[in-house]
């Protein structure tokens, strides 16, 4: 966690094809593939068991002794029917995706500007700055969501979607800043002090030059803030009243629990719905997300 | 091996950075804007409040320490802190054992190797209140799937009460994070492991090193700064964790799994005592100080580690 001065890392790379080869296929079976057959099963089988709950009739839902919990014998679509005709869940939906866009293009704006000031115009007291955005980054939303539903309400925001969009950034700026800080650096010097000698602006260089160099970053930094805001949950639960204002999220687990009798079916039927956006947005993109995860970690 | 050093700025480009000072500030503006009114303003209101007897729709007056001696005086708001701490350490210790085997399975030659770093990623993309509701499901007092295969298996007798004993709570809400927390160390510490070249490996193997050897003193140091950061991210947000208590319990059985957050939220939202809860929430900034400063100064990155000289 070098906050300070960034050298390069020494970068150890090499063409050796490792000594796995030396392992036999019984104790590759033992020690490599019956773990990770494992962890696969543990990791992925809430998902499973989500989605086979989601379309399973009633009646087979807790009989468990004359059908297979684990399979679905007449699969029915009565509780995505429900879900979508009977309740406001379209509407969670479409404020979910609202507010995830908006936040996230707000967040990708001023962080650009943010980290290209502070890894290229180099005013005086960018390192600073720079850790600062980084310790930003630590602070995490359970202890601010008090004081913040207190601003939110001051500013005449409550119960609205601008509250979540203008809560959002206080997390997706320090994370895309840093992360596209970690772009910036990457991108060589000459290619700016040529466009200076040109005679372009600040603001021509940073148009035209270093942002088409900096698309990978700024995909990765996108598709994250918009997971990290589509996943948000405890402003959302704080900030929004009103059913017609709701994220997926709050509206599943405050509006589809109701009493003590639960509907099993579309509940989960609205967890594997409000799940599908970030997982195919994710299968699009996995390598993407995979370098702004790790690339967080590494600086 | 290739060597590189910090990028150096040529000194011409340094002069007409300088004057730039306000081109600066000026790009750093909207962020800043956001930053002051949305981060560091409420972090400031929340300490003050935690002074105040505010509640929702009347602003409080100055009380100096009166929550915080309330709060201690509270064995629900201690009981709070025993289980953050527990959950968080218990919690944490499991997802570092666990991501670390499986980000060396996966460091392995495998068939199917980037299919099957995406499918384990899988529990960290999907939103927490969603995969929380699944945990549920699954540890329903009567419908467990888990409860029912056991008693297939003829291992039990009666489903288990996993939410409704304190100490099955518990451990049921741990096994929950853990499950989501696993995919984030194993894919961070994969991408440690692959920096670590093959041929330390044979060297030391060709020297008679065994492969526990080889682990405790090649990978392990390797990992280690790598490891410091991605277990400070995991224990802050392990330690702040809200989202899965709130789905999976609310806190209870009678208080048994409330953590600090959620108790926060249960005394400040619904309860309406804005100034108590902004108390508990405060009380949580000295940990959170404490491990971002044990894993800064005890687990620094060190040069040896990139083949640099100490």
């Amino acid at each position: 966690m070098s906050i300070t001065e960034q050298t390069n890392p020494h970068v150890l790379t090499d063409d050796a094809q490792g000594m796995s080869y030396l392992n036999r296929l019984p104790r590759r079976i033992v020690v490599l593939y019956l773990p990770l057959a494992v962890f696969v099963f543990v990791l992925i089988f809430p998902f499973y068991w989500m989605a086979i709950t989601a379309v399973k009739p009633n009646s087979q839902l807790t009989d468990y002794n004359n059908f297979s919990p684990f399979w679905v014998v007449k699969p029915t679509l009565d509780h995505i029917k429900y879900l979508l005709f009977e309740t406001s869940y379209p509407g969670w939906l479409w404020n979910t995706l609202v507010v995830a866009v908006c936040a996230t293009a707000l967040s990708l704006a001023a962080s650009v500007f943010a980290a290209y000031a502070i890894e290229r115009v180099r005013f005086s007291g960018s390192r600073p700055v720079g850790l600062l955005i980084f310790l930003a980054y630590l602070v995490p939303p359970s202890i601010l969501f008090i004081p913040l539903a207190v601003i939110v309400f001051k500013f005449g925001i409550y119960d609205t979607k601008l509250a979540l969009i203008f809560t959002y950034p206080t997390f997706l700026i320090p994370f895309c800043t840093w992360l596209l800080m970690g772009y910036f650096r990457s991108i060589p010097f000459e290619l700016e002090e040529s466009a200076l000698v040109d005679g372009a602006s600040r603001w021509q260089i940073l148009i035209r030059v270093i942002l088409p160099l900096a698309v990978p970053g700024l995909i990765s930094a996108g598709i994250f803030a918009f997971t990290l805001s589509w996943n948000e949950f405890i402003y959302a639960l704080t900030f929004i009243q009103s059913s017609e204002n709701k994220t997926v999220p709050v509206g599943v687990l405050t509006e589809l629990v109701r009493g003590d009798v639960f509907e099993w079916g579309s509940l989960m039927a609205g967890a594997l719905f409000g799940s599908l956006p970030v997982v195919i947005l994710y299968s699009f993109f996995v390598d993407y997300y995979v370098s702004s995860m790790t690339g967080a970690v590494k600086e | 091996m290739t060597m590189t050093t910090t990028a150096k700025q040529p000194l011409a480009f340094g002069n007409i950075a300088r004057s730039n000072t306000a081109v600066g500030l000026f790009f750093m503006l909207p962020a800043a804007v956001f930053l002051l009114c949305f981060l560091t303003y409420p972090l400031g209101l929340g300490v003050w409040l935690g002074f105040t007897d505010t509640t929702i729709g009347r602003d409080g007056i100055f009380i100096g320490l009166e929550n915080y001696e309330a709060l201690a005086r509270d064995s629900v708001f201690w009981m709070a802190v025993y289980n953050t701490i527990f959950y968080t350490l218990i919690a944490s210790i499991l997802k570092f054992g666990f991501g670390l085997w499986l980000a060396l399975i996966l460091n392995e030659h495998l068939p199917f190797k980037s299919f099957f770093r995406a499918i384990i990623l899988l529990p960290w993309v999907v939103p927490t209140v969603l995969s929380a509701l699944a945990f549920w499901w699954i540890y329903d007092a009567q419908f467990s799937i888990i409860s029912w295969s056991l008693m297939k298996l003829g291992w039990i007798h009666s489903p288990i009460n996993f939410l409704g004993d304190p100490n099955n709570a518990r451990a049921s809400v741990i096994a929950a994070n853990v499950w989501r927390g696993i995919p984030f160390v194993a894919i961070s510490l994969l991408a440690g492991l692959q920096t670590i070249p093959q041929s330390l490996h044979e060297a030391a193997s060709l020297d008679g090193a065994t492969g526990w050897q080889r682990f405790r003193f090649i990978t392990l140091p390797m990992l280690t700064p790598i490891i410091a950061v991605v277990m400070t991210f995991s224990v802050l947000f392990t330690f702040t964790d809200f989202q899965l208590i709130y789905v999976l319990t609310k806190g209870g059985p009678v208080n048994a799994t409330h953590l600090m957050a959620t108790l926060s939220f249960q005394r400040g939202i619904p309860g309406g005592q804005l100034g108590e809860g902004a108390a508990i929430a405060v009380a949580m900034i000295p940990f959170l100080l404490a491990s971002i400063l044990f894993s800064f100064f005890g687990l620094q990155r060190r040069k040896w580690q990139q083949g640099g000289q100490d």
